[in-house]
């Protein structure tokens, strides 16, 4: 925070979260709504409290998931896109199938995965099939654009493939890869939370979707909020996380870190 | 494709030298190990460093961009491709380095030393600085060491020297951002020299910068140039920079890019500012921006 105006965007959304939160305590006290309408903010963070040996079991469940399929996703994506950097017949036939996946809707394909996978495969597939798109994607925009003048510097000095992919690619690459790695963090996490709602019908699941679905048919209101709002939490600190990464690796040299620190 | 047979009006000949007498040279864009292998040091040093035949590039679209282009430059020669956009220059400069390949005709390079391939012997220095961004400035000037796997110590001391050269040893540890346009440039040149190149390869190395940072870098280019003795074919479109460096003026047609002229530039050495403000030096620029003319009309009723 170093000026008033740095300080007045911090404060501003802060502001606006305790005066909606002052409103929605106020209704819900003025019109007497009950809880398995409405609960009001005191009862979901009571709720909190009170179940997270329960919740904080589930965001672990939910966490190691999304962990696992952006993993997945991030080796996949990067992996991929290499081999279709290296051959193009390999692009021209495995891209459109890469696309038919990233379009067709995970939650129409989640029930088909748990019916021939493994429950906690098919969350983790699932997982995977959300969030590898745009590491695929962004990676492959990354390592073909590639200064053209630098990759005749390579040339002329005899660059092996190799040398060419680990020296030249992949650092040009990386800010592209890090922007992919950054949307595929947020979408793993939706990933598991489509795959363990498709399966929470099929009994087993354990995650903090599970909670919610299962809080649901028992109307258990303010457990769905308490739920949801960790389930929010995850999603905002997965970001934080990488974009901090991501700042890191890219502080040193790369426009988009720059208007941060100078 | 073999050697076109250059038209009779650009038929010249320019070195006292005859074919026969390019030992251990060979064709760039087809190098055979066998014909590596079988290389013979060259020890004759006026033999030429750089030797074309019939080049020509027609892109795929039909569009004949250069040639047909015969060219020999001495060792140690600095020579300066003049001529206006598009009309080869550095399509010649590219082909040159083995960069892109002639629809027709010959490049060859002379050759010395133990190297094994002929591209270790040449440096080239873009129109942009083409530095790695993710790379400080020692490593920016590692690069082409990296490349061909030399011993650490030994990069070391010759990223140093490189440096030297150029006056940014204290600078190797900045990244190229932090640099201005003249020092990312010098860091460009610093990387080519770091090979100890037999030829130097420039493609309008100065056109972006401002015109002070400019003479001063003609300044130093010249006075590398006479320590180091390299070969420097120069590419550029500025009259008044080729004559101010160049022992010989290469004035270009319009496209498809020929020989229109050619000027030996004379003057007492070692050139400085005084040679800019000299009336030879004026003179020689007026003749130069005569020849230059036709090319520029050619282009302007294209």
């Amino acid at each position: 925070m170093k000026s008033p105006q740095d300080l007045i965007r911090f404060l501003l959304p802060v502001a606006v979260f305790a005066a909606g939160l002052v409103l929605w305590e106020a209704i819900v006290r003025a019109y007497g709504i009950q809880p398995y309408v409405l609960p009001s903010p005191l009862l979901v963070l009571k709720t909190l409290v009170a179940d997270w040996p329960i919740l904080s079991q589930s965001l672990g469940v939910t966490l190691l998931t999304t962990l696992e399929g952006f993993v997945a996703a991030a080796i996949g994506g990067v992996v991929l896109a290499l081999l279709f950097n290296q051959s193009k017949w390999l692009e021209y036939s495995l891209f459109p199938y890469a696309v038919v996946l990233q379009v067709t809707p995970v939650i129409a394909i989640a029930p088909l995965l748990l019916i021939y996978l493994q429950q906690q495969t098919a969350v983790i597939v699932c997982a995977w099939i959300v969030a590898f798109f745009p590491v695929l994607s962004n990676t492959t925009l990354g390592l073909s654009s590639v200064d053209r003048n630098l990759a005749g510097l390579f040339q002329l000095y005899g660059a092996s493939r190799l040398q060419t992919l680990l020296f030249l690619k992949l650092p040009a690459a990386l800010p592209y890869i890090l922007g992919g790695l950054r949307i595929a963090g947020g979408l793993s996490l939706i990933g598991a939370v489509v795959a363990e709602i498709a399966a929470g019908s099929a009994g087993a699941g354990l995650g903090l979707a599970f909670r919610i679905a299962e809080s649901g048919y028992r109307l258990n209101i303010p457990r769905m909020f308490a739920a949801l709002l960790l389930l929010s939490l995850a999603g905002i600190v997965i970001y934080g996380v990488l974009a901090l990464v991501s700042h890191l690796l890219l502080r040193r040299w790369h426009e988009s870190a720059l208007g941060k620190e100078s | 494709m073999g050697p076109v047979p250059p038209h009779p009006r650009f038929q010249r000949d320019l070195s006292p030298v005859g074919r026969g007498a390019l030992r251990g040279t060979i064709a760039l864009g087809k190098i055979q190990p066998s014909m590596v292998e079988s290389i013979v040091p060259e020890t004759d040093a006026s033999s030429p460093a750089v030797r074309l035949r019939g080049v020509t590039k027609t892109y795929d679209s039909g569009v004949m961009a250069l040639g047909p282009l015969d060219l020999d430059v001495k060792r140690g020669e600095f020579v300066s491709l003049l001529g206006p956009s598009g009309c080869g220059k550095s399509t010649a400069l590219r082909i040159i380095a083995g960069l892109a390949a002639p629809s027709t005709g010959t490049v060859e390079l002379a050759h010395h030393g133990t190297e094994r391939r002929g591209s270790h012997r040449i440096g080239f220095v873009f129109q942009e600085p083409t530095l790695m961004p993710w790379a400080t400035v020692r490593d920016n000037v590692r690069l082409p060491l990296k490349l061909a796997r030399a011993p650490v110590a030994d990069a070391d001391m010759r990223i140093d020297a490189a440096l030297d050269q150029v006056g940014l040893a204290e600078f190797a540890g900045a990244y190229p951002r932090e640099l201005s346009g003249g020092m990312k440039m010098r860091v460009s040149l610093a990387r080519a020299l770091v090979t100890d190149p037999d030829i130097l390869l420039m493609d309008e190395p100065f056109a972006a910068l401002d015109e002070i940072t400019r003479f001063r870098l003609n300044n130093d280019l010249l006075s590398l140039w006479r320590d180091l003795h390299k070969t420097v074919i120069f590419v550029t479109h500025s009259v008044f920079e080729s004559v101010y460096l160049s022992e010989r003026v290469i004035v270009m047609t319009a496209r498809p890019g020929r020989i229109g002229a050619e000027f030996r530039i004379t003057s007492a050495e070692p050139r400085g500012e005084e040679f800019r403000t000299s009336a030879e030096y004026a003179a020689f620029c007026r003749e130069v921006s005569h020849a230059l003319a036709p090319s520029y009309a050619g282009q302007a009723g294209a």
